[in-house]
């Protein structure tokens, strides 16, 4: 294949991802982009294969290696994407991109080995970046990883002298970057890749649980780079476009993330290390709470005139999205007034819960985004709080100083009664004590949110 | 390649990459993440060109290594979106 035409192709190929992003930017479209970015990943992958480099001929070296590679990455990608529940999307999210720092790092050292004193300084300097930021996206996302899947605790780890730990890490990953840039050696590049190992570990620890979609993004965004500074050393256009694409839509989104959360990118990373000291004694004391029975919990929604649903990601672990919407249309059917009230950031990642009620089938009308829903809570009888806690926390608005202060919130507190199914007194993924649960207006039912729901629509139909 | 032109072609596509999602709802936001994500999948051409350039076995395993973890990247990234999505497409009417 002549060079022009490799080259043409992998533009197309560019131009498909810009396409993709364009297309996953509006519902309507969203599908259809997906299709073009995977149409245009598969056409350049294919053509690499008829494409002669200089001094090289076809078929490519390595030929059975390169094949049964793909072939082992196809038997590890396609089940884990096609079988993972919905509820763990975000974990998947997180650990392709992971692979994909992790993947852009071996290239980069590889193509160094394979240069070995002919590389430019350029070059060798791109190589340093690739391996950094590829080995902390790599880390980093396998710490978020074990985060969501709560393989370790969620909370921020905070360990003595942390930022400075951090600090020191980092001056000796720049250090040795430029140990790489002047002496040119296959040992600094091996300990630089260890490093950014390190670096990736402790930079993502403190992060609180509520704030790791952010990380992933940030992590994504990363990643891109990588692509696109590895397709400087290997000559790519390609590369630099759809790495470079990446990169700057994945900035964008972390920003607009952070902004749904009302956080700070910088209070984001750094929050667990500038916060004050949380008051843990309060949280242990035992209190008195008002607890229900499926029967209240029917009764009062019988008497109402509008019921607003706060779905959490407490609903998609019961998986009780389906009986949640029975119970919906069954208040519908009453002439009740009936509306989902979505955070944000319910679930575990900016946009889950859209993704996990659509599984459901839930009306997209019926969906009502915080900033539509929280003038009308004055005007709502009952708000059912399904496995939800931090996105209707008051103390977001009420206590400086905790860990999500300052997120906007579902102000379900001007409701006139608050029902909230939980399964215990645990509090919330970001670990903080929900004051509502303890108003007088607040009744609690306790148990699997499917179960109880079930319980609820019996209870409601022989009203 | 003229580094004039590299750098032509690294501000046009950051200033693209910003146009493109600057008004996306959070609605889209996990699966644009994950589609994005899918995308950065490609440096599995970048791996495929390191195995053709590798001479020594710890260069090829090396990138060996690459091009199963950007294989993973890429086709989970893109089959996992689409499963997403068909949900949306779900309840439009």
């Amino acid at each position: 294949m002549s060079s022009t035409l490799y080259d043409l192709i992998g533009l197309a190929a560019g131009v498909a991802f810009i396409l993709a992003l364009k297309g996953l930017s509006h519902p309507k479209t969203a599908r259809r982009g997906n299709l073009i970015g995977a149409f245009g990943a598969a056409l350049a992958t294919l053509v690499v294969f008829f494409h002669t480099n200089e001094g090289s001929s076809l078929p490519l070296n390595n030929l059975g290696w390169i094949l049964g590679a793909i072939a082992i990455g196809l038997v590890i990608g396609v089940p884990a994407a096609r079988k993972v529940q919905m509820t763990q999307m975000p974990q998947l999210v997180a650990l392709f991109n992971g692979v994909g720092g992790g993947a852009a790092a071996l290239v980069a050292i590889v193509e160094y080995l394979n240069l070995g004193d002919t590389a430019t300084t350029a070059e060798v300097i791109f190589t340093v970046f690739t391996v950094i930021v590829g080995c902390v996206s790599f880390s980093g996302s396998v710490i978020t990883f074990m985060k969501l899947q709560e393989l370790m605790t969620t909370r921020p780890v905070i360990f003595p002298a942390g930022r400075f730990i951090i600090a020191a890490t980092l001056v000796s990953v720049l250090g040795v970057g430029g140990w790489v840039v002047n002496s040119l050696g296959t040992t600094p590049l091996l300990i630089l890749a260890g490093l950014s190992l390190l670096f990736g570990i402790l930079f993502v620890l403190p992060v609180g649980g509520a704030d790791v979609p952010i990380v992933i993004s940030l992590l994504n965004a990363f990643t891109g780079l990588t692509v696109a500074a590895s397709g400087y050393v290997l000559d790519s256009t390609l590369l630099i476009i759809a790495g470079t694409l990446v990169g700057a839509s994945g900035t964008i989104l972390t920003r607009l993330m952070a902004e749904a959360m009302g956080r700070s990118l910088f209070g984001t990373l750094f929050g667990a290390f500038t916060a004050k000291p949380q008051d843990v004694a309060a949280a242990g004391e035992e209190r008195p709470v008002r607890s229900g029975s499926p029967d209240d919990v029917a009764i009062l929604l019988n008497y109402a005139r509008r019921v607003v649903i706060v779905p959490g990601f407490g609903l998609a672990v019961a998986q009780a999205q389906h009986t949640v919407r029975e119970l919906a249309d069954l208040m519908i059917s009453k002439g009740i007034d009936v509306a989902y009230g979505i955070h944000p950031v319910a679930g575990r990642m900016p946009g889950h819960m859209n993704v996990l009620l659509a599984e459901a089938n839930v009306p997209y009308d019926q969906l009502a985004e915080m900033d539509e829903v929280n003038p009308t809570f004055g005007q709502t009888d009952v708000a059912i709080v399904i496995g939800a806690n931090d996105v209707v926390n008051p103390a977001a608005q009420t206590t400086p100083g905790c860990p999500i202060y300052g997120m906007p919130i579902l102000e379900v507190n001007h409701a006139a009664n608050i029902i909230f199914l939980k399964r215990s007194m645990r509090p919330g993924f970001a670990g903080i004590e929900n004051e509502l649960l303890y108003d007088p207006k607040t009744m609690l039912l306790f148990g699997d949110a499917k179960a109880s729901l079930t319980k609820v629509v019996s209870a409601l139909k022989a009203l | 390649m003229e580094p004039m032109a590299i750098v032509s072609i690294f501000v046009l596509s950051v200033f693209v990459g910003f146009e493109v999602v600057s008004k996306v709802s959070s609605t889209l936001h996990t699966p644009l993440m994950s589609g994005a994500n899918a995308i950065h999948g490609v440096i599995l051409v970048g791996a495929i060109i390191v195995a053709d350039h590798s001479t020594t076995n710890l260069e090829l395993g090396l990138s060996v290594a690459a091009i199963i973890l950007a294989t993973i990247n890429m086709v989970g990234g893109f089959v996992v979106t689409d499963r997403m999505l068909e949900m949306f497409k779900g309840n439009k009417k």
